[in-house]
C-alpha cells in the first residue's frame, strides 16, 4: 500500500512539473513583453529603469535558466503582479477565488452525485420500462447541452420569467452576510452545473447495477429472501457505485469546464470568471497563476481518487 | 464459360465493411441523427440560394423584432436577420469543426504512429506528453491557448485542432502496437517493407474504424468547443457569425430578458446537430464492432 501510494504522489508531483513547464513555454509564445507582468502598472517607469528591470529579472538570459528563476520565485509564492487590476499581487488575487468555485462545485457535484445515482437505480430496475426510456433521453439531451446553454436557459426561466432566484453574484451586495442568503445565489447556478454531471452519472450507473444485478451473490441474496429493496440497496449498489467513484474522479475536468461557463454567466466570483477576464484582457501572470492552480487541483483530485480506489478494491495494489 | 462466373459471384459473401454498413442502416438511433443532420447540413450549406436576406444585411425597419413573415426568427439589435446569421453561423461552426477534426486526426495518427514504431525512448515521451495534455481539463486548456492565439476562424480551428489530438494518438498507439505483431506484418518487414508501407497500407486501413468514429464524435465536441469559446468572447468574433458568438449576444441582460429569439434558437440548433451527431458516432461505433451482431 505504501509504495503504491509513495508511486501515486511521484507522478502527481512529476505531472505537475511538467505542467509549469508546458504552461511557462505556451505563455513565453504569447505576444508581448513579459516584462510587463512585473511592472506595477500604477507607478510610472523610465525605459532605461524597464531595461535594468528585465536584466535583473534575468529576462535576457535563455528559456530554461528564466524558467528556473520563475520556479523559484513561484515556489515562495510569487507569480508577478496583474497587469489588469491595478499591479496586484497575483497570488492572494487568485487564492481569494478557489473558495467559491470549491463552494460551487461542491454543491454541484453533491446535487449530480444524489440525483444521478437516485436515477441510474430506478432506471436499471425498471429496466426498458417508459420511465427507463424517458430518463435515457433526458441524459442524452443532458449530456449534448453545453453548459453554457444550460446557465443561460436556467437563468431565463428560473431568474427572468419565473423571478425565483437572483440573476447573479453570490451575495446580495450591499446586504448583512447570510447562510439564507448565500443559499439563495447557489441554488441555482449549482443544479444546472449538476445537469451534464448527473446525466454522466445516471448513465454509468445504470450499466454498471445491471452488471452487478446478473453476478451470483444477488441472486443468492435473493434466493435466502432478502427483500428486493435491501437487495437492490446494500448488495447491488454498493459494488455498482465502484466504477461511478472513478467516473466522477476523472470527469472532474468536466466540471471545472462547466463551473467556468457558468461563473461568468452567473457572475459567481470564482477562478473560472477571474479566469476568463484574464484572458480577454491577456493578463497572463493572472492566466499562468490559475491555469496552475486548476492544474493542480486537477492532479489532487485525481489521486485522492486513485487512493479511494485503492482503499476500497484491494485487487488495485497486486496488479 | 458465364455459368461459372455466375455461380462464383452469386453466393458473395458479404464482407466486414458491408456487415457493418448493414449494422449502421439498421440501428435506429443513427438513423434519427441522420435524419435530423443531413437537413441541417443542406440547409447550411445552400441557404444563399433560396433565403433572400444575407447574414450581414441591415434591415433598419426591423431592430430588435420578433418572429414575422419577413424575418422568420426575428431580427438583431443591428437589424440583421436571425435565420440568415442562423444557417450562416451553422456554416462557420460546421468549417471550423470539420478543418479541426482533420487536422488533430492527421495529428493523433502520426503521433500514434511515431510511439508504436519509433522505439520505446519515443514511445515514452510522446505518450507522457499525451497524459500530461489529458491532465488539464480541455476547457483551460482552450482558453490559455485562446489568449496566445486570439480570435477569428483561424486562430480558433489552431487551437481546437492542438487540443483534441491526444485521445486518438492513444487509441492509434493501441491498436498498432498490437498489429505489429500479427504475422502478415511480420512476413511484410520480412520482406523488406519499410515503415512508410507498413504504416500506410496496412496501419492506415486497420485504424479506419477508431479514426471514423473518433472523427464523427469529434466533430459534435469541436462544434461545442468553439461555440463555448466564442460565447465567452475568444472564439469567432462578430460580426461573422456563428452558434456561439449568437449566444454570447444573450449574455447582455436586455437581449436575454426581452429578445430571446436571438440566442434561443442558435442554442437549439447547437444542441439538434450536436444530439445528432452523437447518434450517428455511437451507431458507426456499434456498427464497426463485431461483437454487437451477437446482442
Amino acid at each position: 500500500m505504501l509504495t503504491y501510494l509513495l508511486r501515486r504522489v511521484g507522478i502527481g508531483l512529476l505531472m505537475l512539473v511538467a505542467l509549469t513547464v508546458l504552461v511557462f513555454i505556451l505563455l513565453r509564445l504569447a505576444p508581448g513583453d513579459p516584462v510587463t507582468a512585473y511592472i506595477n502598472p500604477s507607478v510610472p517607469m523610465s525605459p532605461e529603469a524597464i531595461e535594468a528591470l528585465r536584466v535583473r529579472l534575468g529576462l535576457d538570459q535563455p528559456l530554461p535558466v528564466q524558467y528556473f528563476a520563475w520556479l523559484s520565485a513561484a515556489v515562495t509564492g510569487d507569480f508577478g503582479y496583474s497587469i489588469q487590476r491595478g499591479g496586484a499581487a497575483v497570488l492572494p488575487l487568485v487564492f481569494d477565488r478557489i473558495g467559491p468555485t470549491l463552494l460551487l462545485m461542491a454543491a454541484g457535484l453533491t446535487i449530480a452525485i444524489i440525483v444521478g445515482v437516485a436515477t441510474g437505480i430506478i432506471s436499471a430496475v425498471r429496466r426498458n420500462s417508459a420511465t427507463d426510456v424517458g430518463l435515457s433521453v433526458v441524459a442524452s439531451l443532458g449530456i449534448s447541452s453545453p453548459a453554457f446553454l444550460t446557465a443561460l436557459l436556467g437563468l431565463y426561466f428560473f431568474a427572468v420569467q419565473l423571478r425565483i432566484a437572483p440573476s447573479g453574484g453570490m451575495l446580495t451586495p450591499g446586504a448583512p452576510f447570510s447562510i439564507g442568503d448565500l443559499l439563495a445565489h447557489l441554488i441555482l447556478p449549482a443544479s444546472l452545473l449538476a445537469i451534464g454531471h448527473a446525466a454522466l452519472i445516471m448513465r454509468y450507473m445504470r450499466s454498471s447495477l445491471l452488471e452487478v444485478l446478473n453476478q451470483d451473490y444477488v441472486r443468492t441474496a435473493r434466493a435466502k429472501g432478502v427483500k428486493e429493496f435491501w437487495v437492490i440497496v446494500k448488495h447491488a449498489t454498493r459494488n455498482a457505485l465502484l466504477p461511478v467513484i472513478t467516473l466522477i474522479g476523472s470527469t472532474i475536468g468536466v466540471a471545472i469546464g462547466g463551473a467556468i461557463f457558468l461563473e461568468s454567466v452567473f457572475n459567481w466570483p470564482g477562478m473560472g470568471l477571474l479566469l476568463v477576464n484574464a484572458v480577454n484582457a491577456r493578463d497572463y501572470p493572472v492566466i499562468m497563476c490559475a491555469t496552475l492552480v486548476i492544474g493542480a487541483c486537477v492532479i489532487l483530485v485525481n489521486l485522492l481518487t486513485d487512493i479511494t480506489y485503492a482503499a476500497v478494491d484491494p485487487r488495485i495494489q497486486v496488479s | 464459360m458465364s455459368a461459372i462466373t455466375q455461380t462464383t459471384s452469386a453466393p458473395r459473401a458479404t464482407g466486414p465493411l458491408r456487415r457493418a454498413l448493414g449494422r449502421f442502416f439498421t440501428n435506429r438511433a443513427a438513423m434519427i441523427g441522420l435524419l435530423i443532420f443531413v437537413p441541417i447540413l443542406v440547409a447550411v450549406l445552400t441557404y444563399q440560394w433560396w433565403w433572400p436576406l444575407g447574414p450581414n444585411a441591415i434591415d433598419l425597419t426591423a431592430l430588435n423584432k420578433g418572429p414575422s413573415s419577413k424575418h422568420w426568427l426575428g431580427s438583431d439589435g443591428v437589424g440583421r436577420d436571425v435565420f440568415a446569421r442562423l444557417l450562416q453561423g451553422g456554416r462557420t461552426s460546421l468549417l471550423v469543426a470539420t478543418t479541426s477534426v482533420v487536422i488533430s486526426t492527421v495529428i493523433g495518427f502520426l503521433v500514434g504512429a511515431f510511439a508504436a514504431f519509433g522505439g520505446r525512448f519515443a514511445d515514452g515521451t510522446s505518450m507522457r506528453l499525451v497524459d500530461l495534455a489529458m491532465t488539464l481539463p480541455p476547457i483551460i486548456f482552450l482558453l490559455v491557448l485562446a489568449s496566445i492565439a486570439g480570435t477569428g476562424i483561424a486562430p480558433t480551428i489552431f487551437v481546437i485542432s492542438l487540443l483534441s489530438w491526444p485521445v486518438l494518438a492513444r487509441m492509434v498507439r493501441a491498436r498498432l502496437l498490437e498489429l505489429r505483431e500479427r504475422d502478415f506484418v511480420v512476413a511484410a518487414r520480412g520482406m523488406g517493407a519499410g515503415v512508410p508501407h507498413l504504416l500506410f497500407r496496412h496501419g492506415l486501413p486497420n485504424c479506419i474504424d477508431i479514426i471514423v468514429v473518433y472523427a464523427t464524435l469529434q466533430i459534435a465536441n469541436a462544434i461545442l468547443l468553439e461555440a463555448g469559446l466564442s460565447f465567452l468572447g475568444l472564439g469567432i468574433a462578430p460580426p461573422e457569425a456563428s452558434w456561439g458568438n449568437m449566444l454570447n449576444l444573450a449574455r447582455s441582460t436586455i437581449v436575454l430578458e426581452q429578445y430571446p429569439w436571438q440566442w434561443m434558437f442558435a442554442g437549439g440548433a447547437l444542441v439538434l446537430t450536436v444530439l445528432a451527431i452523437n447518434f450517428i458516432g455511437d451507431g458507426l461505433r456499434d456498427a464497426f464492432d463485431p461483437r454487437s451482431d451477437l446482442n
